[in-house]
C-alpha cells in the first residue's frame, strides 16, 4: 500500500499531527539515534507507529525526518512522547563542553582512521 | 496487531545496532557551489532532504515581499552519512551559506565537529559570509575551492587566500566535488585540522597560543579579483 506522504505545506496537518503542541524537546540533536524499545500497539498514533518500525535499528533523527517528510521540529514533539513513554531510547551525541572547546583527540582520531578506511 | 502500514519497505541501509555516537560535519557554500555533489560522493546512502519550519527569527529576511504576518518559513537542506566504525557515525550537511539562511545555522548546527567552506572562484561573495560567520562562533572549518571545468581563469589557491583574507592557520585545499577520494580527502583535512588544534588545546603550557583561541578579529572587506 502506498501512502501519499504527509502534507508538509498544511500548517494545520502538522497540528494534528503534535495536538496541538509546538514545543519540543530540545535534548534531541539532529544526530540523536533513536533505537526502539517496544513494539508498536494497537490505537497507537499512527506517525508512532511508523518511528518504532523505522528504528529497530539505530536512526538518526534527521533520517526519520527525511523518511516521514516531516519537519524536524515535529519530529522532535513525536520522539519527545515516544522518550517519555520508554517506547525509545536515545542515543545522544557527545556534548560539547562549552561553545569554543574541541572535542578530545581519541575520538578525533577514531574518526580520521575511520575516514582514512574509507 | 497488524497495522496496513506497518513493514513499509524502507530505502535506507540501515545502521549498525552498535552505532551510538552520532556526529556532525556541516558543508557551507553558496547556490551551486556543490554541497550536494560533495555530500552525495562520500555519503553511503543517497543525499536525503529535511526541512525545518523556522519561526520568529528568519521571519521576514526570506522574503522582503512577504506578509508581515507571516510566522513561519520553511528552510531545507541535504544530507548524507558515513560509517566511520560500528559504533561511530557521521552526518554530513550540506547548508547554504548565503546571509539569510544564518538563522538556520544557529539553531540547527550547533555541535557541529566543524565545517567545510566549498568555494566556487567565480561566485567569491558567497563565502565569504560563511567564513565572516564561522570565525564568529569559533566553528572550526577548512576552505575547499571546488575546481570546475569552465572556470574562466584558475587562481591560485594564495591568490584565494588573499581574496578571502584567510588566516594562515586556516587550511586551504583543492577539490573535485565529484570525485569520492577528493570529498574524502577534504573532510580529512579538516578532521586533521581539529586533531591539531585539540592537541594544542590540551597542552596549555606551550608557549605559543594556538591563533584558535584568540578572540575573532572583525574580517576586513574582500579584495577584488582581478583576472
Amino acid at each position: 500500500m502506498t501512502r501519499k506522504p504527509v502534507d508538509t505545506g498544511d500548517p494545520d496537518r502538522l497540528y494534528m499531527i503534535t495536538g496541538g503542541r509546538t514545543r519540543t524537546d530540545d535534548s534531541f540533536d539532529l544526530v540523536t539515534l533513536v533505537v526502539t524499545e517496544s513494539e508498536p500497539t494497537a490505537g497507537m498514533q499512527s506517525e508512532h507507529v511508523r518511528i518504532l518500525e523505522m528504528c529497530r535499528h539505530p536512526t538518526a533523527l534527521v533520517e526519520v525526518a527525511a523518511e516521514m517528510k516531516l519537519p524536524i521540529t515535529v519530529v522532535r514533539i513525536l520522539l519527545g512522547d515516544l522518550l517519555a513513554t520508554g517506547r525509545i531510547s536515545a542515543r545522544h551525541p557527545p556534548s560539547p563542553r562549552s561553545a569554543a572547546s574541541l572535542p578530545d583527540t581519541d575520538l578525533l582520531k577514531e574518526v580520521l582512521h575511520g575516514l582514512r578506511n574509507l | 496487531m497488524d497495522s496496513a502500514t506497518s513493514e513499509v519497505p524502507s530505502l535506507r541501509t540501515p545502521l549498525s545496532d552498535a552505532a551510538e555516537t552520532g556526529l556532525k560535519i556541516v558543508i557551507v557554500g553558496g547556490f551551486g557551489a556543490g554541497k550536494t555533489t560533495l555530500v552525495r560522493s562520500v555519503s553511503e546512502i543517497r543525499p536525503l532532504n529535511t526541512e525545518e519550519v523556522m519561526t520568529q527569527a528568519g521571519v521576514g529576511v526570506d522574503d522582503p515581499h512577504q506578509v508581515a504576518s507571516k510566522t513561519t518559513t520553511t528552510v531545507a537542506f541535504d544530507f548524507g552519512r558515513i560509517s566511520l566504525s560500528k559504533r561511530m557515525v557521521l552526518y554530513l550537511f550540506g547548508a547554504p551559506g548565503q546571509e539569510r539562511f544564518w538563522f538556520l545555522w544557529d539553531r540547527l548546527f550547533s555541535g557541529t565537529l566543524g565545517a567545510v567552506v566549498l568555494v566556487d572562484t567565480r561566485r567569491m561573495d558567497d563565502s565569504w559570509y560563511a567564513i565572516d560567520r564561522l570565525e564568529h562562533h569559533r566553528t572550526p572549518f577548512v576552505v575547499a575551492v571546488n575546481r570546475f571545468d569552465d572556470e574562466p581563469e584558475r587562481y591560485s589557491l594564495d591568490e584565494i587566500r588573499q581574496a578571502l583574507a584567510l588566516p594562515a592557520h586556516v587550511p586551504l585545499v583543492d577539490c573535485d566535488a565529484r570525485v569520492r577520494s577528493s570529498g574524502k580527502d577534504v573532510l580529512i583535512a579538516l578532521v586533521d585540522h581539529l586533531y591539531e588544534m585539540s592537541l594544542a588545546q590540551q597542552t596549555p603550557q606551550t608557549p605559543q597560543t594556538p591563533q584558535a583561541q584568540q578572540a575573532p578579529q572583525p574580517r576586513q572587506a574582500p579584495q577584488e579579483m582581478t583576472p
